[in-house]
């Protein structure tokens, strides 16, 4: 008798076992009609390999969903019908050397069958020869540099990416805008259908340089350069991130890279390079108290605020306040070094490699002349390269 | 006040000191058990209110309660606690508890040790928690603190983070000389080592990874002491050192580390499964040498943390074919447990809830790392949410989990009374609605190109990332009501018996609950039936 009423209770459990399922799979086909996938899923990208890599992602995650659903099909069964309450009696057995050896050799098989592709792919990813340009992906705290090589130094051009959303908007002082912690000021520009090779290193602390739609992800380590590359094959923006924390804006240094048509990219780069011919030139001329904190201000903006903060006060002891002490208010020649070449064993970096003569000369009178500095003194550009210069 | 070399006289007469005194001097395996215990989980409190404060702040796009600095602070402090505060004193109190009742053991081997190896740790983890008040504020550069960022850019607490996982690292490697001293030399006579519960075979093979690896974590730090105070320059590559070598030697440490926070649990689970089953734990042997395999993999997969770092290709491949092979041992756990429960006659009190879900949660953690060893799309999944969902998945409903599962299970034994069954399932629903409503949707965030350690986010991240926040304070509130039954269940409660549940095996059920002061003080007379096999 007990075993007729088990035998019932398995049959109605069983039933609402497969009510459920239909009910989760509607449920499932629905949701996923609503829901945007890309908010869900690995980004395909836009280059044969960034598709390979989806393909391989696609390939192990259904694996793997056919063998949860069998384990825990097994198990969900085994808890619904092998329940005391049902009356279920204990079997004796114990274990099955056949079993064993099955459930170790046939995942032996999958996991081949995963490694095969992924092996071939990965032969792929690291064949960067053959490169169309090469451009040096240099992290520093929190921003990227980007330089265009060239055998040619005066037709080098070479920028700061840094980002371009106010801290207004991430102090949730005014509304945060499309491409919020997403867009930078000078996004890397390069051309589709061209093999670009990346040579990516680091200043200070370790980087990641991860652009998803490419499936380029590689560390930015101090005093190594490592290579990745990428065919891009449509024109478009790419957004990117910081991957491998760098310190306290590591999630404020996004990376954009646009790429256009070879022609676009030709008259941009030749637009790069006229203008680093005119700042060379500015260099030379003499400025105005006026020029110089107004491009100081912008300059400080972009290059010092993050750590020293735009009221000047700093976060110290790591990033000490220019505030009516230390060198912004003291001997002049120093506060240009400092500037030009950093403080070894601190978080402040030499700038000479990152801004222009006339940008330092400009943002060290900011600093001295701002928040009620009143040194009075103005440095000229020429002053700033003739340092420079001396030292090389 | 040695109660060991008194065989001559009866138990009753060795009952605890009155006071305060009894936990400081304390040489009995019992009491450092609970103390171990109750560490933990005040650690797990205080690394989970860190976690509140990281999930609160991502409840939203912006920067609402916390900058990004103490932000840093907190996810690196809530790694260190959870994993050498919470989790693993967790399971040394297990072990102190349960290893010489499973054996049939009178303690543990070395007492004066275990009260050092103990009582090191309040102050290890005063002085890591002490650096949240210092001017520069606490360690900021993530629990895996990589060169040169914990180095030549550190704040100046760094240094007491290093002394503090010294002492870590000298109570971990105390403990563990212990626990094996105590499992090779104390087994009840006649007990042969396959004849041991799995939970004293993890623990085992445990404490050998704990022996080995904890020395290459206090090198890894002390090298970086060196680096920061001395004047060397071993991860600095300005002075000739490598900051990719930090990562190496600390990931040889990572990687076993990662299994020291499973390995007991699998042993807990491969108790309690068999008890709600009722029914033999299938493949007892192969669970000992899968074990065992895992173990010794766990130390040639250490790079697979690293495939980012521009290894060349052979190491890439090495590393990604060796850590695929540890889905096999891992299958074939997870194999014998589902077969433990077929045709079982199962009863799901509040352990069994909590194994069922271990198992369950912890095979999507362990499917999630398969796919985390495929090179190719590992570029994509490195440092990004996936990683996080993956880790936190056999973390909490993985370690976490197993030693509710362990409390709940142990709990009328150590006390005597059964706790509340009815708040216990409360407890376990709550946990398991708040875990994967926690870190299912971070598999999406993170596929969707979310890098972790972000202290703001961009716009497509929002949705999951407020789901996650909320699950997150469903999980962590429902803490509290553990604290309140085992409360509860120390106060008092309906008497449990001697063998607790109906299908338990093994020594510790053949004493008296709650288990008297001493116990076994001279060998057992008969062991449990797998032992006569």
């Amino acid at each position: 008798m007990a075993r007729k009423e088990s035998k019932v209770g398995e049959g109605q459990r069983l039933k609402t076992a497969l009510q459920w399922l239909i009910a989760l799979a509607a449920l499932s086909s629905s949701w996923q009609a609503l829901a945007d996938w890309s908010a869900l899923n690995m980004t395909k990208g836009v280059t044969a390999i960034s598709r390979e890599v989806y393909d391989l992602h696609m390939l192990i995650f259904t694996i793997c969903v056919v063998i949860g659903v069998l384990v825990f099909g097994v198990m969900i069964w085994s808890m619904l019908v092998h329940r005391k309450s049902l009356g279920h009696e204990p079997a004796t057995f114990s274990h099955s050397t056949k079993l064993e050896y099955a459930w170790t050799i046939i995942p032996i098989f999958i996991l081949i069958g995963m490694a095969v592709p992924a092996t071939s792919t990965l032969r792929d990813m690291y064949d960067a020869s053959g490169a169309d340009i090469d451009i040096e992906v240099r992290g520093y705290q929190w921003k990227w540099q980007y330089t265009y090589l060239s055998d040619d130094p005066t037709q080098e051009v070479k920028f700061i990416s840094s980002l371009l959303t106010p801290p207004d908007e991430y102090y949730n002082r005014t509304p945060k805008r499309e491409h919020y912690l997403s867009d930078v000021d000078n996004p890397l520009v390069i051309p589709i259908n061209k093999r670009v090779r990346f040579l990516i290193t680091s200043n200070d602390v370790i980087h990641s340089w991860w652009v998803p739609d490419f499936a380029v992800k590689k560390d930015a380590i101090p005093g190594f350069v490592h290579e990745a590359w990428a065919v891009v094959e449509e024109p478009g923006i790419y957004r990117g991130k910081c991957t491998e924390l760098c310190g306290k804006d590591h999630g404020f240094m996004p990376i954009v890279v646009k790429a256009v048509e070879q022609a676009e990219y030709e008259s941009w780069l030749a637009m790069k390079q006229q203008e680093a011919l005119q700042v060379y030139e500015t260099v030379g001329k003499t400025w105005t108290m006026a020029e110089l904190m107004e491009t100081g201000e912008q300059v400080y903006a972009q290059a010092c605020q993050s750590c020293h903060q735009a009221n000047g006060q700093g976060i110290p002891p790591a990033f000490p306040s220019l505030v009516g002490q230390g060198l912004a208010i003291g001997p002049v020649d120093a506060h240009i070094d400092i500037v030009v070449n950093g403080k070894a064993g601190s978080a402040m970096q030499a700038f000479a490699a990152q801004l222009n003569p006339a940008e330092i000369a400009a943002v060290v009178t900011y600093e001295r002349n701002a928040w009620g500095n009143n040194v009075g003194d103005l440095v000229q550009p020429r002053a700033v390269n003739a340092l420079i210069s001396s030292e090389e | 006040m040695s109660a060991v070399i008194e065989n001559h006289h009866d138990d009753h007469h060795h009952g605890p000191d009155k006071g305060l005194m009894r936990w400081v001097l304390t040489t009995n395996h019992k009491d450092i058990g609970t103390l171990y215990l109750w560490f933990s989980f005040a650690m797990f409190l205080t690394g989970g209110c860190m976690a509140l404060v990281i999930r609160a702040e991502l409840f939203q796009p912006g920067l609402q309660l916390v900058v990004p600095e103490f932000f840093n602070q907190m996810t690196t402090m809530h790694g260190l606690i959870m994993v050498f505060g919470a989790v693993m004193p967790a399971f040394v109190g297990l072990a102190n508890w349960l290893v010489p009742m499973m054996i049939g053991a009178p303690d543990m081997a070395l007492p004066r040790m275990n009260n050092y190896s103990f009582w090191i740790l309040p102050f290890a983890f005063s002085m890591l928690l002490s650096t949240l008040f210092m001017e520069g504020g606490a360690p900021n550069f993530g629990w895996t603190f990589y060169a040169p960022l914990s180095t030549e850019y550190a704040p100046p607490s760094v240094t007491f983070f290093i002394f503090a996982v010294h002492l870590m690292g000298i109570s971990s490697i105390m403990g563990s000389i212990n626990v094996v001293v105590t499992i090779l030399n104390l087994r009840a006579p006649g007990m042969r080592l396959m004849d041991m519960p799995l939970f004293v075979w993890t623990w085992l093979i445990t404490a050998y990874l704990l022996i080995a690896v904890m020395p290459v974590l206090a090198g890894v730090v002390t090298m970086m002491l060196m680096d920061i105070h001395f004047g060397t320059a071993f991860f600095s590559a300005g002075g000739g050192g490598d900051p990719v070598l930090f990562q190496h030697v600390f990931w040889f440490f990572g990687h076993p580390e990662v299994y020291i926070m499973i390995l007991p649990a699998f042993g807990i689970v491969s108790a309690i499964i068999p008890t709600f089953a009722r029914k033999k734990l299938f493949g007892y042997d192969s669970m000992v040498y899968a074990t065992a395999s895992i173990a010794f993999l766990s130390f040639i997969v250490w790079a697979h943390h690293m495939f980012t770092v521009g290894m060349p290709i052979a190491g890439e491949l090495y590393f990604m074919y060796a850590t695929m092979l540890i889905a096999v041992p891992t299958g074939v756990k997870v194999f014998n447990w589902a077969a433990t429960m077929w045709q079982g006659s199962m009863t799901f009190e509040t352990p069994m809830l909590f194994a069922v879900a271990f198992v369950i949660l912890f095979t999507i953690g362990g499917l999630s790392g398969l796919m985390l060893s495929i090179v190719p799309a590992d570029f994509q999944y490195h440092d990004t949410y996936f990683v996080v969902a993956h880790f936190h998945y056999v973390l909490v409903p993985g370690s976490i989990f197993s030693i509710m599962a362990a409390a709940y299970y142990w709990l009328p034994k150590w006390t005597g009374n059964m706790y509340d069954e009815t708040l216990g399932k409360t407890h376990f629903w709550l946990s398991f609605v708040g875990v994967n409503v926690t870190f299912f949707p971070q598999h999406f965030i993170g596929l969707a190109g979310m890098p972790r350690r972000y202290p703001d986010y961009a716009l497509q991240f929002a949705d999951w990332n407020m789901v996650s926040s909320v699950g997150a304070f469903i999980f962590g509130f429902s803490q509290l009501l553990f604290l309140f039954i085992v409360i509860k269940c120390i106060m008092g409660g309906k008497k449990a018996t001697d063998e607790v549940w109906e299908g338990a095996e093994g020594l510790e059920w053949t004493i008296a609950s709650p288990a008297p002061y001493h116990t076994f003080s001279t060998p057992p007379p008969e062991l449990p039936e797998r032992s006569m096999a």
